[in-house]
């Protein structure tokens, strides 16, 4: 019986979408006054159950609005689920959208260290791997430009290039093996393979499902906030073609 | 309680790092970089000196001495707590894409303005020497008003961090609170004619004057005021322990806010 890694248990996540935003005082006190203070209630996630043994690596479908994103930020610990829990063993690396630490005014050395801090690492720790986080980037040139002058393609490069230098037990992976250009994108997927050859757990959204099918053993779809179906990849990638296609 | 720290301890470098980044940007691409940390406090000496000294006939020598300390530890409470109003609102595209510990925000921005200020005490130095006023190693007991200043700065800070998320206006409610702080600061004036008026009240409960008090003491060689010390204290525990509690309490909804 193989280890479970992550654990999610009767999550859900709710979002008050009020019609206007308040956040002025005037705005508040003339809402509350003339009673507009309308909040629509709206479940982004609905009552999310499953595990994940070490290993496994899970696609997850669904439509634009379905809730994979909101789920992986719950995975990940940007968002506090409304109700239920998230319990995981290992350490964690969202690959969500890279770059989340930069500073625009730090060169690309500082935001090595600002964006590894960001991650949890430690000084000593940035500093035995700079030199691969560097190669691997390709961006030796670079490194003394300020982040503000860097191509939107560098940025991700340097991002992916951070976070991917520790192993970690569960990657959250969301579209980001569409990152830089093509030689990078080939180099990219060839390191997440190799972590996953080393048994590291993965959460994978994208839009394609060749790419799903080509990495995932599992997969869920997401249906307005609710797993429709979950399972192995061949039955749940044949369904969710069949939804797709079926309007 | 252990998670916690064991949390902090697991993120002391991003601390560190956020320090360190408030310190360089704070003067990058300036000319005269750091120096202006010292240059600043002096220029508004000088202006405040001719305004309120040589204009008004005090002919005091130690009078600018008594405005520069008065005005470095009123500007630093009040770049504190500014920069940590808006310090969640700043990091946002950050704090809706990875976890970190969110205090760490508040926290670091009072931190960095606090060395900056350490740096700025250099004027202070140099200008009790300049007036006659020598700094005496007694001086070093400034430590312990300044490390309630801190305190203090960083409890109203987490205050004014999580309101500043909820309400916007509170960024402008905030600076013309600033300015009531400021001129019942006893800055650039003596305060004896006040306190002896019914008006007294005024300066004696601002918590940043009442740390002002014995910084200036501790300068001019004159007795501490244990009131005023006691009175900081603890207004400074109290803001920090509210500051904490109503921070803890909502910060897992500033990610819908922002």
């Amino acid at each position: 019986m193989a280890e479970t890694v992550l654990r999610v248990e009767h999550v859900g996540m709710r979002f008050n979408l009020s019609k206007e935003r308040v956040d002025s005082l005037k705005d508040y006190i003339l809402k509350s006054i003339t009673r507009q203070m309308k909040f629509d209630e709206f479940w982004a996630l609905k009552d999310i159950n499953f595990t994940l043994e070490k290993g496994e690596r899970i696609g997850i479908l669904g439509t634009n609005g379905a809730g994979k994103s909101t789920l992986l930020k719950v995975i990940a610990g940007v968002f506090k689920p409304t109700e239920g829990s998230v319990v995981h063993k290992g350490k964690i690396v969202p690959l969500l959208e890279l770059g989340a630490g930069f500073d625009k005014e730090y060169t690309g050395r500082e935001n090595i260290y600002l964006y590894g801090a960001v991650l949890g690492y430690s000084k000593e720790f940035i500093d035995s791997k700079f030199d691969e986080i560097v190669k691997f980037s390709g961006l030796k040139k670079f490194l003394d430009v300020p982040l503000k002058n860097y191509s939107s393609g560098m940025k991700s490069r340097l991002g992916f290039s951070i976070a991917t230098i520790v192993e970690p037990e569960i990657l959250i992976l969301d579209e980001v093996l569409s990152v830089g250009d093509a030689k990078f994108r080939k180099k990219s997927e060839k390191k997440i393979l190799s972590m996953m050859d080393k048994g590291v757990t993965v959460l994978f959204v994208s839009h394609s499902l060749e790419q799903v099918k080509r990495i995932c053993t599992k997969a869920m779809i997401l249906e307005n906030g609710s797993i429709r179906s979950i399972g192995d990849i061949d039955t749940v990638s044949a369904e969710y073609e069949e939804m797709i296609s079926g309007d | 309680m252990k998670k916690r720290i064991d949390t902090f301890w697991r993120y002391r470098n991003l601390l560190f790092e956020l320090v360190k980044k408030g310190i360089k940007l704070k003067y990058r691409r300036s000319y005269l970089g750091i120096i202006w940390s010292l240059l600043e406090p002096v220029m508004t000496t000088i202006v405040l000196t001719i305004v309120f000294g040589t204009l008004y006939g005090n002919k005091d020598h130690t009078f600018p001495l008594y405005i520069l300390s008065g005005r470095l530890l009123y500007s630093y409470f009040a770049q504190g707590t500014k920069v940590s109003l808006k310090s969640i609102r700043q990091n946002s595209a950050m704090i809706k894409k990875v976890y970190v510990p969110k205090y760490l925000y508040p926290l670091s921005s009072v931190l960095y303005n606090f060395i900056i200020f350490l740096i700025s005490l250099i004027v202070l130095v140099l200008l009790g020497i300049f007036t006659g006023n020598y700094p005496t190693l007694h001086w070093l007991l400034i430590a312990f008003p300044l490390l309630v200043l801190l305190i203090m700065t960083f409890g109203v800070g987490m205050i004014l961090a999580t309101i500043g998320v909820f309400f916007r206006d509170m960024e402008y409610l905030w600076e013309v609170a600033l300015m009531i702080v400021m001129y019942t600061c006893a800055i650039f004036y003596y305060p004896e004619r006040l306190l002896k008026s019914g008006y007294s009240w005024v300066l004696t409960v601002n918590p940043v004057y009442n740390v002002i008090i014995n910084v200036r003491n501790i300068i001019f060689h004159e007795a501490f005021n244990w009131g005023c010390m006691t009175y900081a204290c603890v207004f400074a525990l109290v803001s920090v322990v509210v500051g904490v509690i109503v921070f803890h309490k909502n910060q897992d909804k500033f990610i819908l806010y922002i």
